[in-house]
């Protein structure tokens, strides 16, 4: 018997003393029975911490939360109750995510491929793996500086929003959005090349064995077969960018509103500045300007129910995949 | 042009456009280098490498900055990073050690000792953990830590004891730490796990048969044939915890200061701060030129940890590659 869990492990059943002199814990050495003990309490301990913060935001929320909050735009005023809901930086998430793994999807999914199907010359696969690994280690705010110096470059300048002057802000939903792909990169690439390297060799054998050229077997073979571990990997990418504060309140302006730039519909939004929960949160707490921890703690109740929503999801692409040809989701948490 | 798209592609066209978009990841990282350390090259060129010392007041040194003009003399760069650095260090070395040996623990209790349906939700409620944003920690932090730690936990004599230095608000150092304990060992326990639970059972069993109980036969063998796992899990932990910015500058209080071990068990109350929480602190100056260059200067320090980090984490696990079990 085995448990399939979300981390992409196969769990041995947990261990059952059996049966003689030395099996009871109250015979043992006192520093393995201190060392039981202490594995409980750590496990348990972090149950309860996550159990708790989940309560309490919930509570919170019920507390604050009004359904008005959601529907309403930010207004600028110095007391709680005149500054409005949180409609503008809802869609701010919305559109943020959305343009990160429109972004970083092609690219996760084009090298996870390229590393677990092609590969050579070796020394260039280890070099882009190693690469995926620094973004992964790099700080979201060093990202985020990165992503102004780049935007603030005088060529980029279309692409964000410009002060009358003239001067490059560098600040936009491009090129937070492009930020925030490198964010997502990391989780989503490793889901796609754990998978492919899961898929067993033969079904590759009988795709080249009736013809099939490599990409074609990619296309009609692998990729189906590894659906569900790029749905769990865009699941984990987007709980990422939905969680990052840094490179919004750098790279996206952190202007209340929506502000687009000029006038055209689409590009004029992407080219503006706006927020997200998350930089509404920490303007709203005590550590931003404005005193509105009862707003900060509504929109943080959202945040918390977004994430909550997508952690369900990649347990139920993980188990439903578990069961339906017995490969293993990527233990991609990270 | 878009009948050659339909067609089916070749494998060699196919292999190099995949490759390419691969190398697009590669050129993504050298231009971050690339561009971080041009714009802190000014600061490092000015001031050496005693700016990574100590020496004089970091508030100060910072709003000359803000005041230099467009062409600031060479003498506007003027600053010593030390405060900042060892408000990092001690922030994330801390935190590390305390989430490693949590995370170890934990992770033997879900995958050897918890019985099966505690692990069903343990799983779960950890992964939950690792996916809570910072800033909803920071909310925590800054509105029900720090106000208990303000009014409860920080006595009086301790408030006077340092009263001359510093003002004790509860925005501190212990708090900083605890918080990002919570925050990083999630990280750590998914990837022990995964190794913990990819060593064969055989391995354990044998131990087992030669009369250790299940404890010390999990630490003896278990865990030691995932050491490799769990240096790569601190060092992921630790980069983590270098750079976490918005939590760290939502509950340190923000004040040019660091704290000092002189003073005993009060300097866990002690307000700081940290490389990634001055940067998010002093974000709002960056049109100064000094200031900006200053700030990079900063995540250039922080990237360059990242990187020693990954290459210490590679070379310890090299000599143990023997029984090892994933790394």
């Amino acid at each position: 018997m085995s448990v399939s869990s979300p981390y992409g492990i196969r769990l041995r059943p947990p261990m059952k003393s059996g049966p003689g002199r030395r099996s009871s814990p109250l015979h043992w050495r006192w520093t393995d029975r201190l060392a039981l003990a202490f594995a409980w309490i750590a496990g348990l301990g972090l149950c309860a911490i996550a159990a708790a913060i989940v309560l309490y935001m919930g509570y919170r929320g019920v507390q604050y939360l009004r359904p008005s909050l959601l529907v309403s735009r930010p207004e600028v005023s110095l007391s709680q109750s005149g500054s409005g809901g949180f409609l503008d930086p809802v869609l701010g998430t919305l559109m943020l995510t959305a343009i990160g793994i429109v972004l970083a999807a092609p690219l996760a999914i084009g090298s996870a491929l390229w590393i677990a199907e092609y590969g050579r010359p070796t020394w260039l696969a280890r070099i882009v793996e190693s690469s995926i690994e620094v973004v992964a280690g790099t700080p979201d705010i060093v990202i985020a500086l990165f992503g102004l110096a780049i935007f603030q470059l005088p060529l980029l300048a279309p692409f964000s929003f410009t002060a009358s002057g003239g001067g490059v802000f560098g600040r936009s939903f491009l090129a937070a959005g492009s930020m925030m792909s490198l964010i997502a990169l990391p989780p989503l690439f490793t889901a796609t090349r754990d998978g492919l390297q899961a898929v067993p060799d033969h079904m590759r054998e009988a795709a080249f064995a009736l013809g099939k050229t490599k990409i074609a077997t990619i296309r009609a073979v692998l990729l189906p077969s590894v659906r569900s571990n790029i749905a769990t990997g865009v699941t984990l990418g987007i709980s990422r960018i939905i969680g990052d504060t840094a490179i919004v309140v750098f790279l996206l302006g952190d202007t209340p509103r929506l502000e687009p730039q000029g006038s055209a519909p689409v590009t004029g939004l992407l080219r503006g500045t706006g927020s997200t929960l998350t930089s509404y949160v920490f303007d709203n707490s005590p550590a931003g300007e404005g005193g509105a921890p009862q707003k900060a703690y509504a929109a943080a109740f959202v945040l918390i129910v977004f994430v909550l929503g997508l952690n369900l999801l990649v347990d139920r692409i993980g188990r439903s995949h578990a069961d339906a040809n017995g490969l293993n989701v990527a233990g991609a948490v990270v | 042009m878009l009948e050659r798209l339909r067609s089916p592609w070749s494998d060699r066209r196919a292999e190099l456009s995949l490759g390419a978009v691969s190398l697009l990841i590669g050129f993504a990282v050298v231009a971050m280098v690339v561009f971080v350390t041009i714009q802190a090259w000014p600061t490092f060129s000015h001031n050496g490498l005693s700016w990574l010392g100590s020496g004089g007041k970091l508030e100060e040194q910072i709003s000359a900055m803000q005041e230099t003009s467009v062409h600031p003399p060479a003498s506007a760069y003027h600053l010593r990073a030390w405060p900042l650095i060892w408000g990092t260090i001690l922030t994330a070395g801390v935190a590390v050690v305390l989430g490693l040996a949590i995370a170890v623990l934990s992770s033997i209790f879900i995958v050897e000792l918890a019985p099966t349906r505690l692990r069903r939700i343990a799983i779960p409620v950890i992964r939950l953990l690792a996916s809570v944003p910072s800033v909803v920690y920071g909310l925590i932090g800054i509105l029900v830590l720090v106000p208990f730690v303000g009014n409860h936990v920080i006595s009086p004599a301790e408030k006077t004891s340092v009263q001359d230095t510093v003002l004790l608000t509860g925005k501190s150092l212990g708090v900083a730490i605890v918080i990002l304990t919570v925050m990083i060992t999630p990280i750590m326990i998914a990837l022990i796990c995964e190794a913990l639970a990819s060593v064969p059972n055989a391995w354990r069993e044998g131990a087992i048969a030669l009369g250790v109980n299940p404890v010390r036969a999990i630490l003896a063998v278990t865990v030691r044939a995932a050491r490799p796992a769990i240096v790569a899990a601190a060092v992921l932990a630790t980069a983590r915890a270098l750079g976490e910015a918005i939590m760290i500058s939502m509950v340190d209080g923000g004040r040019d200061f660091a704290p000092r071990l002189s003073d005993g068990i009060t300097f866990l109350f002690e307000p700081l701060r940290t490389l990634a929480s001055a940067i998010v602190d002093y974000h709002d100056g960056i049109g100064a030129p000094a200031l900006k260059s200053t700030l990079y200067a900063f995540a250039l320090l922080m990237l360059l940890s990242a990187f020693a980090l990954s290459v210490g984490g590679y070379l310890i696990k090299l000599p143990m590659r023997k029984y090892q079990v994933r790394g």
